[in-house]
């Protein structure tokens, strides 16, 4: 006890997870991370260690998500679903003050932020980079979101490496995973084989070393195979990618084609259904929303997520700015690859492949953008941008 | 948006919670057309935004209904402040409604507004359609007050009908000036109207300036921004010294809720007001 340092790796027997459960808890930390519900894997309080999807993994394609068995009996061998963090930190609802009429005026409350602290269990190299993102937009700017801040200051990130990449994964595109460089402050890399199934598990910061310091008895150090053992397990990760996207110039390779006729191709399928900014880990858009009391004495204010395939979303004097349905894929597409770079200075997407999955139609944005890259600047249109 | 123009302060932590608005009381309502109020607001109690410099706008917030974005049409030191809504929807209509005494809510200011500054030393041309006027009216009043530090002034003021004209008569008390061309034109009237009719670019031609050396401030509908911009340029006037006031959607004006985005800008924060040369590869594609 005591000794647990910042960059420490250590082994975690399967056995002992309960323990390691036991002991976020024991530091104040309410767990979340995946489970089965609904024949996916979703983000949700984690007790015990039968609340995780213990044995499954998943099957994943453009449209296509599937839950199915394992051989073994893995924690975390499957990838991303079809929920992120963000959720937790930017709920899909969220009240931000309340007001009452008072002496022929109004007096606002806003909302108390904070809520209990939470230990996210499970967040893969991707995600880590798409917390990054939303923190730029929630707190890197002039503003910060208030509720954003605070829950972000009380969480604990547990980073698992991927064993295995999905169907429809490209972090290696994006430079995001999958291996975890830096963010967490505790890493698992689970080792199901040679040997018993077990973790290695490197301390990230003083909050991750508080943790492992509670397990008792202490974890052994990891010795030198295990550290290479769990690097050639990244290493075959990042070997067997589902997708792939040439990255290389894309914000001007979309600046620059706002009128390719893909768009059009690609519009015909889509339907605006906003999956894929549901899904998303870094879509950050959102709408406000006023709740009146029945007497019209109080209201509240409400935010909840909002997505540019809605057609309000542009509503300007009673149309919407963007009305076709090529526009709005254009939109979120050209924004996520593009446009990001402007506003925050790296691309918004990481690779996760969750838009790919969970579009109901299977459309597949590493493949619209290697469409526009094989014939660029093709056309103009009406129009004529260039 | 550009380094040469003047930054808006940060909206200061002290403000407390970002999305809070502050109430403010209704002092005065002029109607100005059938659809179109302006409401003169003062602050209710101790609270007030701090002040704002032409162009920026605030979120305007009826209770029970909800917010909408409108620019700043003026303001004095008591802290009071001059809107101009046109209703449009649900929250305009309930705006537009208020009388004097109920109360409204505002957040704000936001924005970078006209880097007026800019223009000392040259001529200014003001170009504005319908409601494109009040974003536009301390921006004439900046240049009156300094009325020395400018060459030729010239303001252009279009409608679609003479009854869609607002600040009828304080325009009209701007015309008795010597130190001002003022244009109004209508693009559509009966026998009464004995001033021009045609939209406002038909007006660019009769404008006296020298084009390098001046500098434009244009507010209106997208499409006549776009046109009268233009026409501008045709007549040799920089599109770095063209400026247009672009609108969108906004719920948070604070670059957080994505719905103001054009192409890599958020209106709210980066705008509304920007620069014609910035925007024009934008302005020619369609839905952006």
């Amino acid at each position: 006890m005591g000794e647990v340092r910042v960059g420490g790796q250590y082994v975690l027997d399967r056995a002992r997870f309960p323990e390691f459960l036991s002991a976020l808890s024991a530091c104040g930390y309410d767990v979340v991370g995946p489970t089965v519900r609904d024949s996916a894997i979703v983000y949700d309080r984690i007790e015990k260690l039968d609340d995780l999807p213990v044995g499954w993994t998943d099957r994943q394609d453009g449209g296509k998500y599937r839950l199915e068995r394992r051989s073994d009996e893995a924690l975390f061998g499957y990838n991303v679903g079809p929920f992120s963090w963000k959720r937790f930190l930017f709920p899909p609802r969220e009240r931000l003050w309340t007001a009452e009429k008072v002496e022929g005026s109004f007096v606002v409350r806003p909302e108390p932020t904070g809520g209990p602290r939470l230990a996210f269990l499970g967040v893969r190299a991707c995600e880590l980079a798409a917390l990054d993102m939303t923190d730029k937009v929630f707190q890197g700017g002039p503003v910060a979101d208030p509720g954003y801040r605070a829950r972000r200051a009380r969480i604990l990130k547990v980073a698992v490496q991927c064993g295995q990449a999905g169907g429809t994964c490209f972090c290696v595109s994006m430079g995001t995973g999958p291996g975890v460089r830096s963010g967490a402050d505790l890493v698992l890399t689970e080792i199901l084989s040679p040997g018993p199934h077990r973790f290695l598990l490197e301390v990230g910061t003083p909050l991750g070393a508080e943790v492992v310091a509670r397990l008792a008895p202490p974890l052994s150090s990891a010795a030198k195979d295990e550290e290479g053992l769990a690097r050639g397990i990244v290493e075959r990760t990042a070997g067997s990618m589902g997708r792939r996207m040439d990255t290389g110039g894309i914000r001007d390779l979309l600046r620059t084609n706002l009128e390719h006729p893909r768009w059009e191709i690609v519009a015909a399928r889509c339907l605006s259904c906003t999956n894929c900014t549901m899904v998303c880990p870094t879509c950050f858009c959102s709408s406000q929303e006023e709740v009146p009391s029945l007497d019209a004495q109080a209201v509240e204010r409400w935010r909840r997520w909002d997505s540019c395939y809605n057609l309000a979303f542009t509503e300007l004097h009673g149309t919407s700015v963007r009305k076709s349905g090529l526009s709005r894929y254009r939109q979120w597409m050209t924004h996520k690859l593009g446009t990001w770079h402007d506003q925050f200075g790296t691309s918004g997407c990481v690779g996760c492949g969750r838009c790919i999955t969970w579009c109901p139609v299977g459309i597949d944005l590493t493949e619209e953008v290697a469409a526009i890259r094989a014939s660029p600047g093709t056309i103009t249109t009406k129009g004529g941008s260039r | 948006m550009l380094a040469d123009q003047p930054r808006a302060p940060a909206h200061a932590e002290t403000m407390g919670h970002p999305f809070a608005p502050i109430p403010y009381t209704v002092r005065s309502v002029v109607l100005e057309t059938p659809d179109t109020t302006t409401l003169v607001v003062e602050p209710h109690g101790d609270q007030r935004i701090p002040s704002s410099r032409p162009g920026q706008f605030v979120m305007l917030y009826a209770f029970g209904v909800g917010e909408v974005p409108i620019g700043v049409a003026g303001g004095n030191a008591e802290g009071q402040l001059i809107h101009t809504v046109r209703s449009a929807g649900k929250v305009t209509q309930a705006l537009t409604h208020l009388t004097p005494g109920d109360t409204v809510g505002i957040r704000g200011p936001y924005g970078h507004g006209w880097p007026v500054a800019n223009a000392r030393g040259g001529d200014v041309v003001v170009v504005a359609g319908g409601l494109g006027m009040p974003p536009l009216r301390e921006v004439v009043y900046e240049l009156f007050r300094h009325r020395d530090s400018f060459g030729r002034v010239e303001i252009v003021y279009g409608a679609r009908t003479p009854k869609d004209l607002v600040y009828y008569n304080e325009i009209q008390s701007w015309r008795r000036r010597d130190d001002v061309r003022l244009q109004v034109t209508v693009d559509a009237a009966g026998r009464e109207w004995y001033g021009d009719v045609g939209v406002v670019t038909t007006r660019i031609p009769d404008c006296r300036f020298d084009p390098p050396k001046t500098t434009a401030f244009v507010c209106g509908p997208e499409i006549m921004m776009k046109l009268t911009a233009q026409a501008l340029v045709e007549r040799g006037v920089k599109p770095e010294s063209t400026w247009i006031s672009m609108e969108r959607n906004m719920k948070c004006a604070i670059g957080l809720c994505g719905h103001c985005q054009f192409g890599p800008s958020f209106v709210c924060r980066d705008g509304p007001v920007f620069c014609y040369r910035d925007l024009a590869p934008l302005l020619a594609v369609r839905e952006v």
